[in-house]
């Protein structure tokens, strides 16, 4: 009988026990769970993402937790979502019934800088290559430049499911530091005279019929091209059609916001749940968020320079902020241009050019995403 | 396949190619545009 009790007491017990023995780990990353909840319901940043990502980490750190065993809850939200690339994927029907890619149809030379704002995760895949990386890790870190979480995730998950935590957060904590990374690029790179150049007036010159056939086009172009990227781009022009087209707008209320915001908290916590201690602290983790740091850096660094350029060759009619807004941090990227623009000329309104770049920057990481699976497959890597 | 020829290779089709398709999405979204020009709304009768 007092076996029994003693036997019954010591499970009580052991998940503390186990946490001051093997569970170091645990108990770091129980930490980092909290400071994830911290930043999302304190200072606000990306809490849709954070507060089920920090609350996943937080429940599958626990000691003895079996929420990410076989049948635990959080691996059930993996398998059902993220393993089959359908979470982000949905979530990406969303994204298109928000976006109104009316000023990048207004001026469409401003594709480009969509482009350009993707230089980052080129140059970080081939960073990653030169710290040892295997390649189809160093893809799925190249990634995080496009500063695109839903791509993020559903690249890493097919092809480095082990980074996933790691790519993930990155992701989402670079895209919520943009306001910060990017000014001080955008100011080293860009003159005084650059900076206060002012754009046209926007001016509407796109029918309904051209915003509802862009979707139906850019799938089709993209597909035939990049098909490897179809799902991806094949989902935000749904969710843009649901929108442009009018009629079924119960459909694009429920995509962007029921389907949406489920699907997010589900997505959160099954990224919260690859992140156990043992796993998910090591120094490959760290050169993680460094070379996410850098891709995203770069990408400003190009986005500017074609800006540059753009602005050269129009002879002063292109602002060069607006390059940094090239990548697809939506609508902040957009925001950080134009703030940074009112800084130096109170009176100058780049606001709707810099959307333009910085929808295209949608497109564009979608597409580089899509081009980079592509070539793999052609190059018979996957 | 070594990782420098990887890398070099999937920088130059990759961005390469993203960039060739933007550049052809803009031209095709120029020529949408003129296919489905803006219909100007009528004026009103003077008078």
């Amino acid at each position: 009988m007092l076996e029994a009790i003693i036997n019954g007491l010591s499970g009580l017990l052991a998940g503390s026990q186990y946490l001051f023995t093997d569970g170091l780990p645990n108990l770091a990353m129980l930490f980092i769970g909290g400071v994830l909840l911290w930043l999302g319901v304190k200072k606000e940043i990306e809490p849709y993402l954070l507060v089920p990502i920090g609350f996943g980490c937080f429940l599958v750190n626990l000691p003895l937790s079996d929420v990410m065993d076989q049948h635990g809850v959080l691996r059930i939200l993996y398998d059902m979502g993220i393993m089959n690339e359908l979470f982000p994927l949905l979530i990406f029907v969303g994204i298109g019934a928000m976006t109104d890619f009316g000023p990048l149809l207004e001026n469409p030379k401003i594709f480009m800088l969509g482009a350009a704002g993707q230089f980052g995760i080129f140059l970080t895949l081939c960073l990653a290559l030169i710290l040892g990386f295997p390649q189809l890790d160093a893809v799925c870190i190249g990634i995080i430049g496009a500063c695109d979480g839903p791509t993020a995730i559903y690249v890493t998950s097919q092809y480095a499911p082990h980074l996933l935590g790691a790519v993930t957060v990155a992701a989402y904590s670079y895209m919520s530091l943009v306001p910060i990374i990017q000014p001080p690029i955008m100011k080293a790179l860009t003159t005084k005279k650059e900076r206060v150049v002012k754009m046209s007036v926007v001016k509407k010159s796109v029918s309904p019929a051209t915003r509802l056939l862009f979707p139906i086009v850019v799938t089709a172009a993209t597909g035939l091209i990049a098909p490897k990227g179809l799902p991806l781009m094949g989902m935000i022009m749904l969710g843009n059609l649901l929108r442009e087209s009018g009629v079924v707008s119960r459909l694009t209320s429920a995509s962007e916001n029921e389907i949406a915001n489920v699907v997010t908290l589900f997505l959160g916590l099954a990224i919260g749940g690859t992140m156990e201690g043992h796993a998910f602290l090591k120094a490959q983790t760290l050169a993680i968020f460094g070379l996410g740091f850098l891709a995203i850096c770069l990408d400003t660094v190009t986005g500017v320079m074609f800006g540059k350029l753009m602005c050269f060759m129009t002879g002063g009619k292109v602002n060069p902020l607006i390059g940094a807004a090239g990548i697809s941090a939506y609508p902040m990227a957009a925001r950080v241009a134009q703030v940074q623009g009112q800084r130096y000329d109170k009176k100058n309104y780049l606001l709707m050019h810099a959307m333009g770049a910085n929808t295209s920057g949608q497109i564009g990481s979608i597409m580089a995403a899509a081009v980079m699976l592509s070539v793999l497959k052609g190059m018979g890597i996957i | 396949m070594d990782n420098v020829t990887f890398g070099i290779t999937v920088t130059i089709v990759g961005m390469g190619g993203t960039l060739l398709t933007l550049w052809l999405l803009s031209i095709v979204m120029v020529i949408l545009k003129k296919i489905f020009p803006i219909k100007e709304e009528s004026k009103p009768p003077a008078g």
